[in-house]
């Protein structure tokens, strides 16, 4: 194999941009699979969950809390005010706007 | 009476600027060059930050090779060892430091480590939240074929030769160098230095071709945040992944099978103290070995050679070459969709983890400074892992027997 012809070379680079391709799609194939198997569990985990009594889903939602200091529209959901802060710092470099040019609404930690 | 006069004299015989000077048409002059190159690379690594942990010690590893007379390394004795003519044994016996360095390079043992921290280090949750980024990992492997393609083309290399050389644009250190030691271990050194270069020069390469084929419109296209991946998925892919892809190519066992151990130590939550050795400790240790063992092969005999500046200019345009084929498949992704994936994420297929995903993210944000592509593109990047050594081993099983 060591002095292919060139036309020979050219049959293996697409043979072999083909494996790699049919190896990738199946193991996608199986990713997806699995992918699915894993939400369709939680999904079932989720709907077994016993329902909350009525008198509580009727309840008004409570108000998260506000901010301290900020214009009395952000609201932050489990942040830290300190952690919130240096989060809008961050958002307000990456972007390059003035802190004030920006609203947050609410902050919220992605579980 | 000690004739001081003898005993200096016979210093100067033994040193090395004796043999450079005794001998500098018959090869001194290469080890010049060699001497000088080396220090060229440390500049890129020290200075310019090129790669820093790896150029360091691959030049530092160039230097030690080319110092005449103190036998760290010999490239005879590797000759022989490709003939058949000798073992190991021989090897360790009459080999210098760098000789036995070598050994976990011919062996593959160093790629396979430092694979084995990558896994540890890389978070595949990006990639199981969204199946289809797999692709983009397949579709930025063209350089690779077409670099291959190139090389035997050009008539200067055998189909060995060319193998080794198209897995540069397969943006993977490790890959090249596992490939390269076995398909052609004689163009190690130009090889792993292009590698690691143009790594280096991903945040230059990569933004021409990304702006070129993809519309400022198609730039600024946000995507929305993935499914959150549970412990179990992340537990049970590594080994599936060893399983389907072992299986499927059983050459690249070595590589993926510890890519994948590597990660399976990260996310059982049982061995997180081997996790961090291998993070750490062994990767750094690897690192050591293998940089110098690589900068040993660079000797001026083998280096300068027409064959090095092929192996360059191939070298780039399998880089570039890929990022348009990981670009395409991004393309293909967007009219797919209906404009939901932003192409850029197609070039984080390269491999080249985590440097292409900043680059796709770097790009992205100057379009609209307000979008994030770093998690979406972390699939694709961590994809051109798997893809690239799928590559490699498709190209080991044709040549390597």
């Amino acid at each position: 194999m060591e002095n292919i012809s060139v036309l020979d070379a050219g049959i293996l680079a697409l043979l072999g941009y083909a494996v790699v391709f049919f190896g990738i799609i199946l193991l996608m194939v199986v990713v997806m699979v699995m992918g699915k198997i894993f939400v369709s569990i939680e999904n079932k985990k989720k709907a077994d969950l016993p329902t909350p009594a009525p008198v509580a889903a009727a309840a008004a939602p409570a108000a998260a809390p506000t901010a301290p200091g900020s214009a009395g529209e952000l609201k932050l959901h489990d942040v830290e005010p300190k952690t919130a802060a240096m989060l809008m710092a961050i958002v307000a470099d990456k972007m390059g706007k003035p802190l004030n040019e920006l609203r947050f609404i609410s902050i919220k930690e992605v579980k | 009476m000690v004739n001081v006069g003898e005993i200096l004299l016979n210093l100067w015989n033994n040193s090395g600027f004796a043999a450079i000077s005794a001998g500098f048409l018959d090869g001194g002059w290469q080890n010049l060059v060699m001497l000088a190159i080396s220090c060229v690379l440390l500049y890129l690594a020290i200075v310019k930050k090129f790669e820093p942990l790896l150029l360091t010690g691959i030049a530092f590893g160039c230097l030690l090779t080319n110092l005449p007379g103190a036998g760290l390394y010999h490239q005879e004795l590797w000759d022989q060892f490709m003939a058949h003519e000798i073992g190991y044994g021989t090897v360790l016996l009459e080999g210098g430091l760098l000789d036995i360095f070598y050994i976990g390079v011919k062996t593959s043992l160093y790629p396979c480590l430092i694979f084995m921290g990558v896994g540890a280090m890389t978070d595949f949750g990006p990639l199981l939240s969204n199946p289809k980024s797999l692709l983009l990992g397949a579709a930025a492997q063209l350089g690779v074929f077409v670099a291959f393609f190139a090389a035997r083309a050009s008539g200067f290399f055998t189909a060995l030769e060319a193998a080794a050389i198209g897995i540069i644009g397969g943006a993977d250190g490790p890959t090249a160098i596992f490939l390269t030691s076995q398909l052609a271990p004689h163009l190690l050194g130009a090889i792993a230095v292009a590698a690691y270069s143009y790594m280096a020069l991903i945040p230059l390469i990569q933004p021409p071709i990304m702006n070129w084929m993809t519309t400022p419109e198609q730039r600024k296209i946000k995507m929305v945040q993935t499914r959150t991946v549970s412990k179990t998925e992340k537990i049970i892919f590594p080994i599936v992944v060893t399983l389907f892809v072992a299986l499927l190519l059983p050459d690249t066992a070595p590589l993926i099978g510890c890519l994948m151990l590597g990660n399976l130590f990260k996310e059982t939550g049982v061995t997180d103290r081997l996790s961090d050795t291998v993070q750490n400790a062994l990767m750094n240790i690897v690192t050591i070995l293998l940089s110098t063992a690589v900068g040993a092969t660079m000797v001026g005999s083998n280096f300068l050679t027409a064959q090095t500046l092929l192996i360059v200019i191939l070298g780039v345009i399998a880089f570039g070459l890929s990022t348009v084929g990981g670009l395409l498949g991004g393309l293909v992704m967007w009219k797919l969709t209906g404009g939901k994936v932003n192409p850029l994420i197609g070039s984080a297929g390269v491999s080249a983890v985590p440097m292409a995903a900043r680059v796709s993210n770097t790009v992205g944000q100057k379009n609209n400074p307000s979008n994030f592509l770093l998690m979406h593109a972390m699939g694709p990047n961590v994809a051109g892992v798997i893809g690239s050594a799928i590559a490699a081993g498709f190209l080991l099983s044709i040549f390597g027997g």
